[in-house]
C-alpha cells in the first residue's frame, strides 16, 4: 500500500472546557476515498478543520507526505493542495460567485502591480460550474441570490478546482438534488482515479458505501472503528453510523 | 455556455442593474443638492469661483477621511477615533515645529508615524480582544483627545497653537499639503478678466481664487486609490470578504486580521493627512480640532451606499457622499439659513440613505434576507 498523503496522529482538541476530540488518528492515501462517519456532534467537522488548518489541534501531530507539519492557517493547508468544502460552506453572500470562487487564490495579471484578473476568474468559474450542470446567470451575480444547492455546488466546484492533492468534503450533498448528488459522487470517483485523496463526511450510508474505500466512525470525540470496504457490509456500516457501540471493534 | 440560455433568467432591466450599484443613490443625491442650491443660493455667490472653492475644500476634507472610513466599514469595522486622531496629529505637527523647533517636514513625518502606529494599536486591540471596534475606538476617541489636550497644555500651556503659516511656507514638504497648484493658470485667467481679481490692497491684480488647493488633489487621489484598491486588487477582494463573513474568509485562507489592522492604519493615515492639510493651510492647530469628524466620515460612507454591517460599499460613493455633505453644509451657509437647520437636513439625509441602502441590499441578495 502506498504511503498516506496526510496522516493525523492522536489529535486532541478542546474548546475551553469542551473536549471535542479525545485523540483521533486518521490517514488517507492518494487515490483513496476515506469516509468519516458518526452521529451529530461526534466531532467530524472539528476533526477535518484541524486537517484544513482552521483549528490548530490542542495536541497531536499532522504528517503531510511523511513530513511533520503545522498548519497555522487555512492558507498553509490550501497551499499544500488541501481543499475543503465546509459544512457551513464558507461562502460570502454579498460577493459575486467568481469573487467567492477565487477568494484567497485570486488570479492576477499585470506588472509591476499584480491586479485581480476578473476576466480569467469569471471564465474559469463559469466553466467549472457548468461541469456540475449549474448554469449561472452570470459569474458576477451575488452568491446570496443562489439557491442552497447551487451555493453548495459552488463550494464543491471550488474545492475540486483547488484540491490538487487532498479533497475534504463535509456533508457536501446535504442540499443537493438527485442529479447533482449523482454528479458529486461521480466527481469523487473521478478525483480518486486521478490519484487525489478524498475525505468524505456523510450521513447517507448508500453514498458512503458507493464511493468509500475505507470507513472510520467517530463517536463523542473518539474513533470507535476503522474498516476497509471488503470487511464491512452496508448493513453493518449502517449500524456503525448509528453509534455502533454494541458492535465489536473492526480494527484489524 | 454562451449558446445555452437559461429560460429562467428574467431580463433584469438596465434600470434595476443601475439601481444595485452602490454609487447610484449618491450620484442622484449630488445632482439633486446641486440643483437645489443652484436655485436658492446662486445669488449669494455659492457658484462663483470663490464660492466653489469654498465648498469643494469642505467636500475634499470630508472625502479624505471618508475614504479610510469606507474601506474600513466594508471590512466590517468602524473607527470612532478619527476626529481625535485629527486633533492629535495636527497638534504633533504644531508642537514639533513651533515648540520644539523641529523642521516642519520632520514633524510631519513624526505625526504620520505616530498616528499610523496608533491606528495599528487600535486594530490590534480589536483583533486580539475580539471586541466590537465600535467600543474599542470609542475608548480611543476619549484617550486620544485627552492625551492631545494634556500634551499641548503641559508643553505649551495653550490648547491652540498658531504661527505655522510662515514655517510651513518655508518648508519643502509642507506645501504638498497646504499649497496650491495651477496658480499660473488662475493668474492668467485673472489677467484676461475671466475670473475675479482683487481691486485694491496688497493683493491687487491677483485673482481671488489663486489656484486649486492641494487638499483637493489629495481627496481625488485618495478616492481613486481607494477605488482601485477595492475593485482591482486581491487585497480589495479580501476587504469585501473580511466584512462579508470573516470566518468564511478565514476558511479560504484570507489573512483577515492583517487586512483589518492595515485598514485601521490606513484610516489613521487619512486622518493624519486631513490634519496636515488643515494645519499647513490655516496655520494653526487646536487640541479640539476634528470634533465629530468620525461621524461625518461615517455619514459620507453610508450616504455613498456602503452597508453599516460591512461587506458592501463603494469608495466612489463615499467620495460623492462627501461632495453632497460639503454642498449641503456650505449651501445652507450661503443661503443664510439658520445653522441649526443643517443638522436637521443631515439627519434626514442619513435616514433616507440608510433606508435606500437596505432596500438595495434586498435587491442584491434576493428578498430572502
Ligand atoms: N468552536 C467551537 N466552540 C465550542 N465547541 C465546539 C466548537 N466547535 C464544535 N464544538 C463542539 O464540538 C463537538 C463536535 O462538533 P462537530 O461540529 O465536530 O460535530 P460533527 O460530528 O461535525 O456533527 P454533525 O454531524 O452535526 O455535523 C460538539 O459537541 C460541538 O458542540
Ligand atoms: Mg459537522
Amino acid at each position: 500500500m502506498s504511503e498516506p498523503i496526510i496522516k493525523l496522529d492522536n489529535i486532541k482538541k478542546n474548546f475551553g472546557s469542551v473536549i471535542a476530540l479525545e485523540g483521533v488518528s486518521f490517514d488517507v492515501n492518494p487515490g483513496e476515498c476515506h469516509c468519516l462517519l458518526g452521529d451529530n456532534g461526534a466531532g467530524k467537522s472539528t476533526f477535518i478543520k484541524t486537517m484544513s488548518g482552521v483549528h490548530p489541534p490542542s495536541s497531536g501531530e499532522i504528517y503531510f507526505q511523511g513530513e511533520k507539519v503545522t498548519f497555522n492557517s487555512p492558507h498553509d493547508a490550501i497551499s499544500k493542495g488541501i481543499a475543503t468544502v465546509y459544512q457551513d460552506l464558507g461562502m460570502i453572500p454579498l460577493m459575486s460567485v467568481s469573487r467567492n470562487f477565487f477568494l484567497g487564490n485570486e488570479p492576477t495579471k499585470g506588472w509591476p502591480v499584480k491586479l485581480f484578473d476578473h476576466e480569467t476568474a469569471n471564465k474559469i468559474t463559469e466553466d467549472e460550474m457548468s461541469k456540475f450542470q449549474i448554469l449561472l446567470r452570470s459569474p458576477e451575480q451575488a452568491v446570496g441570490t443562489l439557491s442552497g444547492g447551487e451555493r453548495q455546488t459552488v463550494a464543491i466546484a471550488r474545492a475540486v478546482y483547488f484540491g490538487a492533492k487532498v479533497l475534504i468534503l463535509d456533508e457536501p450533498t446535504s442540499a443537493l438534488g438527485v442529479k447533482q448528488t449523482a454528479n458529486v459522487l461521480d466527481t469523487i470517483d473521478k478525483m480518486r482515479t486521478k490519484g487525489i485523496a478524498v475525505v468524505f463526511i456523510t450521513h447517507n450510508v448508500r453514498h458512503a458505501y458507493s464511493v468509500g474505500d475505507r470507513f472510520t466512525v467517530l463517536d463523542r470525540g473518539k474513533t470507535i472503528a476503522t474498516a476497509n470496504k471488503n470487511e464491512v457490509s452496508p448493513d453493518k456500516l449502517q449500524n456503525l453510523m448509528a453509534g455502533g457501540k454494541e458492535l465489536p471493534s473492526l480494527e484489524d | 455556455m454562451q449558446n445555452k440560455i437559461d429560460e429562467r433568467i428574467r431580463n433584469i432591466g438596465f434600470f434595476q442593474k443601475t439601481l444595485v450599484r452602490p454609487e447610484f443613490g449618491s450620484i442622484c443625491g449630488v445632482i439633486l443638492v446641486i440643483i437645489f442650491f443652484l436655485l436658492i443660493a446662486s445669488d449669494n455667490g455659492m457658484f462663483n469661483p470663490d464660492g466653489i472653492r469654498n465648498w469643494t475644500v469642505v467636500s475634499a476634507q470630508f472625502a479624505i477621511i471618508a475614504v479610510g472610513a469606507c474601506l474600513l466599514m466594508i471590512a466590517g469595522e468602524f473607527d470612532l477615533s478619527v476626529g481625535s486622531m485629527i486633533g492629535f496629529s495636527g497638534m504633533v505637527l504644531a508642537i514639533g515645529s513651533i515648540h520644539f523647533g523641529l523642521p516642519v517636514w520632520q514633524s510631519i513625518i513624526l505625526a504620520y508615524i505616530l498616528s499610523i502606529a496608533l491606528g495599528g494599536v487600535n486594530g490590534f486591540i480589536v483583533i486580539k480582544t475580539k471586541l466590537p471596534s465600535f467600543i474599542v475606538t470609542l475608548a480611543f476617541l476619549y484617550i486620544l483627545r485627552g492625551l492631545t489636550i494634556f500634551m499641548s497644555v503641559t508643553t505649551t500651556s495653550k490648547t491652540i497653537l498658531s504661527g505655522m503659516k510662515p514655517l510651513a511656507d518655508a518648508d519643502w514638504l509642507a506645501p504638498i499639503f497646504g499649497g496650491e497648484v495651477l496658480t499660473g493658470l488662475f493668474q492668467w485667467m485673472g489677467d484676461k478678466g475671466w475670473i475675479e481679481v482683487f481691486k485694491r490692497g496688497v493683493f491687487e491684480g491677483q485673482p481671488v481664487v489663486s489656484g486649486v488647493p492641494n487638499l483637493i488633489l489629495w481627496a481625488i487621489g485618495l478616492v481613486i486609490f481607494g477605488h482601485w484598491l477595492l475593485t482591482r486588487t486581491r487585497f480589495g477582494n479580501w476587504i469585501y470578504a473580511a466584512g462579508g463573513d470573516a470566518s468564511a474568509a478565514k476558511y479560504a485562507g484570507v489573512p483577515v486580521n492583517r487586512v483589518k489592522i492595515l485598514l485601521f492604519m490606513f484610516t489613521a493615515f487619512c486622518a493624519c493627512t486631513f490634519a496636515m492639510c488643515q494645519v499647513t493651510e490655516f496655520g494653526s492647530a487646536g487640541a479640539d480640532r476634528g470634533l465629530l469628524k468620525e461621524f461625518e466620515a461615517i455619514i459620507c460612507v453610508v450616504i455613498g451606499g456602503a452597508l453599516l454591517t460591512g461587506g458592501y460599499g463603494s469608495v466612489i460613493g463615499a467620495g460623492l457622499g462627501a461632495i453632497m455633505f460639503g454642498v449641503v453644509q456650505q449651501g445652507l451657509f450661503f443661503s443664510g439659513a439658520e445653522a441649526s437647520l443643517f443638522r436637521v437636513f443631515l439627519g434626514g439625509l442619513l435616514l433616507v440613505a440608510v433606508i435606500t441602502n437596505t432596500y438595495i441590499r434586498r435587491l442584491i441578495v434576493g428578498t430572502g434576507d
